[in-house]
């Protein structure tokens, strides 16, 4: 089943005052999300992973192109009592305690007192923030924002999760409880489309990915499938080699770094390692380690977007950027 | 149910206002001071009491209307609550009339307590209360009804403009309003056809507060007409639904960037 169908997704912004110009913030978007999946919406700022958060939310109406949640379009207000959305640095109502926000969330959607204060208890313990629950909003810190967002999300037990950079303002520890909540999610059948700019998270999070760049889609598919999980160098780490073939092993290196006695290089294939290998134990050195270099998402994704930028220069980019963002 | 929900959460965050506490406060140091006016107008007492009264009810309401109201939708947008709200099974004109019942409510509780005021004042000037002095509440049910208006007017254009442009553009129709038969007046007088045809026109358009206004006869306690009151509570009904529509079909079709 398609939970998230995006169809020719188009959203037209007018920018400037007096003289507005047209800019194109999504441009023809279209992306299949499957039930059960965590699906990772990528994109550096203004890519228009927020205006397309924002459609699919109705904050936000497309120019042109539609869009189903739960294969009922989007403009289908009962849909919404199925799904849960975080936004991008979440502020909410600041005169509301904790407990307050959420039972009044509970409430927007139907919840009877005794399942409100049920839910409310249960989710605040959840998030970690069960001691902060008599405490104005306004006291709270950007991670317990973050968390107290991602609770009022989950209130309504949603089958499909909806989170506009749900790691940005958390420390490790939050990051961490983020993920084993997204990964509970997952467990409990839910499908969760989560933008962010985290990449190792997204890596070891997400079944799909969809890379954005200036409103378009430029690549959609498994990670297995984009990542190359061929070796793409090897990376040797040695100490205490004497300086002419230290040199020398710099040289032969693709990236060198040297920190103290210790050196990292960045080899390119077998042939160079067995040769670094014979100048270490001539230059007197230690061996510390030999570990191969996958292509890792950020690589890719560094690559997708030079790509993608090549293909289509100028435009305006760092302009749509900003507004679409 | 969810208007109510929305209403209830306005009223809460109305009353966690502190302009609130201190236009309220102002009020009833107004009324409290009529007293003090009222010793030294001879036979004038009740009638003081009364009109300035009424006059702390009416001034000091708009002024919550005004201030509070420019804010409903504006701050929602500008600190973005309204993101997360909005993604929720809600219709946009649930908000918009959930935002203004809440409000609303907060202007009945104030009007209440000042009203209690009214009466404690009178109550302690003539040692004893009268059926007259119901007329008091006539009064009090149009200003209500110009506070309902005058908040339907801010909640309108905080949808769609700054709180300082919506206060702005409320106090010059709270303004005009006021001068509005002046404005029929002046029309009837004039020898130009346009500029009379003009001030019939903005005559019908602009809202009328002196259909809400009965505090002179009020504080003479002369008899008001319940054909005049009905009459103006159905103006003012029809002109807050013409206002809320307008309101509606703004924040329908804003985008929320």
């Amino acid at each position: 089943m398609k939970v998230i169908e995006l169809r020719d997704l188009t959203k037209d912004f007018q920018i400037g005052f007096f003289r507005k110009k047209p800019f194109r913030a999504l441009d023809h978007l279209c992306l299949e999300v499957e039930e059960g999946e965590i699906f990772g919406f990528l994109g550096p700022n203004g890519a228009g992973k927020t205006t397309t958060l924002k459609i699919l939310m109705r904050l936000l109406y497309p120019t042109s192109g539609s869009a189903w949640i739960l294969e009922r379009p989007i403009s289908d207000v009962s849909v919404h009592a199925r799904i849960g959305y975080l936004p991008e640095s979440p502020y909410f109502y600041d005169y509301l305690t904790g407990e307050e926000f959420l039972s009044y969330c509970g409430r927007i959607f139907g919840f009877g007192p005794r399942e409100v204060r049920r839910r409310t208890a249960d989710l605040l313990d959840a998030v970690g923030i069960g001691d902060a629950r008599l405490l104005p909003l306004r006291k709270y810190s950007k991670g317990m924002l973050q968390r107290i967002g991602v609770a009022q999300a989950l209130i309504n037990d949603p089958r499909v999760l909806f989170l506009d950079e749900p790691m940005s303002g958390l420390d490790p520890l939050g990051r961490r409880e983020v993920r084993e909540i997204i990964l509970q999610q997952r467990q409990r059948g839910v499908t969760v489309f989560f933008s962010s700019h985290i990449l190792p998270d997204v890596e070891s999070l997400c079944d799909r990915v969809a890379i954005l760049n200036r409103g378009r889609l430029v690549d959609c598919g498994k990670l297995t499938d984009i990542l190359r999980m061929e070796i793409t160098s090897l990376e040797l780490v040695a100490t205490n080699v004497a300086p002419p073939q230290s040199t020398q092993l710099e040289r032969l290196a693709l990236q060198a770094n040297r920190l103290g006695e210790r050196l990292h290089l960045r080899m390119a294939d077998d042939g160079v390692v067995e040769q670094s290998l014979r100048l270490i134990r001539e230059g007197k050195g230690k061996l510390i380690s030999i570990n191969p270099v996958r292509e890792s998402l950020e690589d890719y994704f560094l690559k997708a977007m030079d790509q993608s930028d090549a293909r289509d220069p100028g435009q305006g980019g760092t302009e749509k950027r900003e507004a679409g963002s | 149910m969810k208007i109510g929900h929305i209403a209830s959460n306005t009223f809460k965050e109305s009353v966690r206002e502190k302009v609130l506490y201190n236009l309220l406060l102002f009020a009833l140091l107004m009324i409290a001071s009529s007293l003090v006016l009222s010793e030294i107008s001879i036979g004038q007492e009740r009638k003081i009491i009364i009109d300035l009264g009424l006059s702390a009810v009416s001034l000091f309401g708009t002024m919550i209307a005004i201030f509070i109201g420019i804010g409903l939708v504006y701050k929602e947008i500008d600190k973005r609550t309204i993101y997360s709200l909005l993604a929720k099974p809600i219709h946009r004109w649930e908000f918009i009339l959930g935002k203004y019942l809440g409000l609303l409510f907060t202007l009945l509780v104030n009007v209440a307590v000042m009203t209690a005021a009214i009466y404690a004042a009178l109550f302690y000037l003539e040692r004893g209360l009268q059926w007259s002095h119901g007329l008091i509440l006539w009064a009090v049910l149009l200003i209500f009804f110009e506070l309902a208006l005058t908040t339907s007017l801010a909640l309108m254009f905080s949808s769609f403009s700054t709180p300082l442009l919506s206060a702005a553009f409320t106090f010059f129709l709270w303004i005009i309003g006021h001068f509005n038969a002046d404005l029929k007046h002046f029309g009837n007088l004039t020898e130009s056809s346009f500029v009379s045809g003009l001030c019939d026109v903005l005559y019908y358009l602009l809202p009328n507060y002196g259909n809400f206004n009965i505090i002179q006869p009020v504080a003479h306690l002369e008899p008001v007409t319940a054909s005049f009151v009905g009459t103006s509570v159905a103006y003012g009904l029809l002109y807050v639904a013409l206002v809320l529509g307008c309101s509606l079909i703004i924040f329908q079709h804003r985008n929320f960037k």
